[in-house]
């Protein structure tokens, strides 16, 4: 091993304390709220406050500690197996998910490509009009779609105006709705690290391919594309991951029979004041999203190591 | 700096945060979405000098939740009965000081026995307002689809197939809440509407299953627009909100009337009632806002703003007469009688009949 021959390098205090600051701000803010709902979701459901138990308390004492601790069960999770209704959110919401995904891609890739190929002096313009709509509550421009999008709402008046269609269409309350609020909403998230990935390509490849008789199309499809992918992998998770437990938009926009785990969860919490079970099905959707994740994080580190 | 002075210092330090507090004494009220005349709220901070901090809620889900969270800041909540009697039972409220509050000699005997079902004694909680949970209509619509004999005074208009799927049509909107929904479904099918039996819960959810493909949407509020502006024609809704879409309906004069209606086979009843959480800060000015609540004028005031009846007996004199004299309020002792009221589930009821529901909703 090549670490062994060469000294090791000696690290200030100082230098310790910025390497560990991300590991710290992960720790208060991602382990530690995780071992609580984890903890939770092994808890029973009952009438007090909060509604569970055991709650631990450490004033108790450890023996009170280690008979909470015997309490704790797995109950929840085989409740979780029990009834199909779970299974076909998380089914539901992925598919919801990747769809909304694909369609965002397919929006975003020439907005992005376009913001790339665009005069140099305007890209900080076009950048943040991509930027603006956050300027707005995300709340607000999801309840706008409502408006546009409701039977005699503006879209509908507009077509019937044009004379494009004869009966107004019913999108509110459908999945279609859900999927043009995911990808309205998420846009900017896929077009802005896509962007980036863009604008850094290197114009004298597809000079060299234009002088060699590639058409542009061919060198679309040789080079820009393979190019992007670090930004359109990067802009895709960025989509997907939250799209997958998004509550606001398919309450907002959904039907009853949009099936989503962010309203399971909903209901399991508010109706059913069922922390142990919405526990539960928050830490296995953790565990849907840390398998994209990790494949993510592994891609990633080809990408670099094959550029190192 | 002598001993003296810095002590002189500290007295006229403490004496000044002293008056401070006192100008800045505030109690935190969370109440349900358009449910008082605003100017109610000015006219206490007038008289007693208490500045209110008013927030809404819109489901009693919410409200709860926040409840066994803890700490919710707020002094005077507004549970319904049912989420009341188990919000007391998990320890959320404290005691009334009755000492505090004169005004209780006001309040209607009537309600206060009902409320007991929920709150024994009337220990934790004040009446704010109570009423009935029916079926709202627009009258020349329900008419055109189903003739001048409409059984508009019955859930067949609702549960039989031949007229909902009639009315489908124009658009008809159901309450998204399972403690409403399925007590209406099991007094239909002749049921105790407060069964906690999974099986009779289950046979309410079959009919209401049946009549879903005519359902446009399971909402809580949005109905009171929809029905006054003419979008839908038939809501199950609570009595106010309809009275509400009723009197925007006529303000609008667009053509749209609107009608709210008990059903002969019986309806829900329900008590909103206002509670001291008992890790409240304020309960002192807690006890000043119920005291002041249950003044006859002030409860008339916000009856007659909010078309609720309330369980304020001296303030029934003061009330308007399309309040007091609007049967859909204050209903005559025979529809009273037809009146049920619910009890709250176990949680593995309460599991039973959310699970229920979804299915209802979701298809599932």
């Amino acid at each position: 091993m090549e670490a062994n021959t060469a000294p090791p390098k000696r690290r200030s205090l100082g230098s310790w304390a910025l390497i560990s600051a991300p590991y710290l701000w992960l720790l208060i803010f991602f382990l530690a709220p995780f071992l609580i709902v984890f903890k939770i979701s092994l808890s029973e459901v009952a009438i007090a406050i909060p509604p569970y138990i055991p709650t631990f308390d450490l004033a108790d004492g450890w023996q009170a500690f280690w008979d909470n601790l015997g309490a704790l069960s797995l109950a929840n999770y085989v409740w979780l197996t029990e009834d199909a209704l779970y299974w076909k959110s998380y089914l539901s919401s992925v598919t919801i998910a990747a769809i909304s995904t694909f369609l965002t891609l397919l929006i975003g890739y020439p907005i992005a490509y376009g913001m790339a190929r665009s005069p140099r002096s305007i890209r900080p313009t076009l950048l943040m009009l991509v930027i603006l709509p956050f300027w707005t509550s995300f709340l607000i421009r999801v309840y706008a779609w409502i408006g546009i999008l409701k039977n005699e709402g503006l879209l509908n008046q507009l077509l019937l105006l044009l004379g494009v269609i004869d009966e107004p269409l019913v999108i509110l309350n459908t999945n279609i709705a859900v999927y043009i609020g995911i990808v309205y909403s998420y846009l900017p998230f896929l077009v802005l690290p896509l962007y980036a990935s863009l604008e850094r390509l290197d114009g004298s490849l597809l000079e060299a391919a234009e002088d060699l008789g590639c058409p542009p199309w061919k060198a679309f499809w040789k080079i820009t594309l393979p190019l992007s992918l670090p930004g359109v992998i990067a802009g895709c998770f960025l989509v997907f991951i939250p799209a997958v437990g998004e509550f606001v938009i398919p309450d907002l926009l959904g039907g009853s029979d949009t099936l989503m785990i962010g309203k399971t969860l909903w209901v399991e919490f508010f109706n059913n004041r069922d922390w142990p079970v919405s526990s539960a099905v928050a830490v296995i959707l953790l565990m849907i999203l840390v398998i994209p994740i990790v494949l993510f994080q592994n891609q990633q580190q080809k990408m670099s190591e094959a550029d190192g | 700096m002598t001993l003296k002075s810095l002590l002189t210092g500290v007295a006229a330090l403490s004496l000044m945060s002293g008056a401070a507090l006192a100008q800045d004494r505030t109690v935190n009220v969370f109440n349900w979405s358009d449910y008082i005349d605003e100017s109610i709220l000015e006219d206490f901070t007038k008289e007693t000098g208490i500045k209110i901090v008013y927030d809404v809620f819109d489901s009693n889900e919410v409200l709860e939740t926040k409840l066994l969270a803890g700490g919710t800041g707020y002094d005077v909540v507004v549970p319904t009965g049912t989420f009341l009697a188990r919000q007391i039972q998990a320890g959320v409220f404290s005691e009334l000081d009755k000492d505090k509050l004169p005004n209780l000699s006001n309040m209607w005997k009537d309600i206060e026995e009902r409320v007991e079902k929920y709150d024994p004694g009337n220990k934790y909680s004040i009446n704010y307002m109570w009423g009935s949970t029916g079926i709202g209509y627009n009258v020349e619509k329900v008419k055109a689809l189903l003739g001048e004999d409409a059984p508009v005074n019955s859930w067949d208009l609702l549960f039989k197939p031949e007229n909902i799927e009639k009315l489908k049509e124009c658009g008809v909107h159901m309450l998204d809440a399972p403690t409403e929904m399925i007590p209406a479904a099991l007094n239909y099918l002749g049921l105790d509407p407060d069964s906690k039996n999974p099986d009779e819960i289950k046979q309410a959810g079959e009919l209401l299953s049946s009549i879903r493909p005519s359902i446009q949407k399971y909402h809580s509020s949005e109905y009171i627009n929809a029905l006054a502006n003419g979008d839908i024609c038939v809501a199950v809704g609570w009595s106010g909100d309809v009275l509400q879409a009723r009197d925007r309906a006529a303000e609008a004069d667009n053509g749209v009337t609107v009608a709210y209606t008990i059903p002969k086979e019986g309806a829900q009843m329900w008590f909103d009632q206002m509670a001291i959480p008992a890790d409240a800060k304020n309960k002192e000015e807690a006890h000043v806002f119920l005291n002041f609540i249950m003044r006859p004028d002030v409860m008339a005031k916000a009856s007659n703003y909010v078309y609720y009846a309330n369980g304020n007996k001296a303030s029934q004199e003061l009330l308007n007469d399309d309040v007091i004299g609007d049967t859909a309020i204050y209903p005559d002792e025979a529809t009273v009688k037809n009146l049920y009221t619910t009890t709250p589930y176990p949680p593995k009821v309460q599991r039973i009949v959310t699970r229920t529901w979804t299915g209802v909703k979701s298809g599932q």
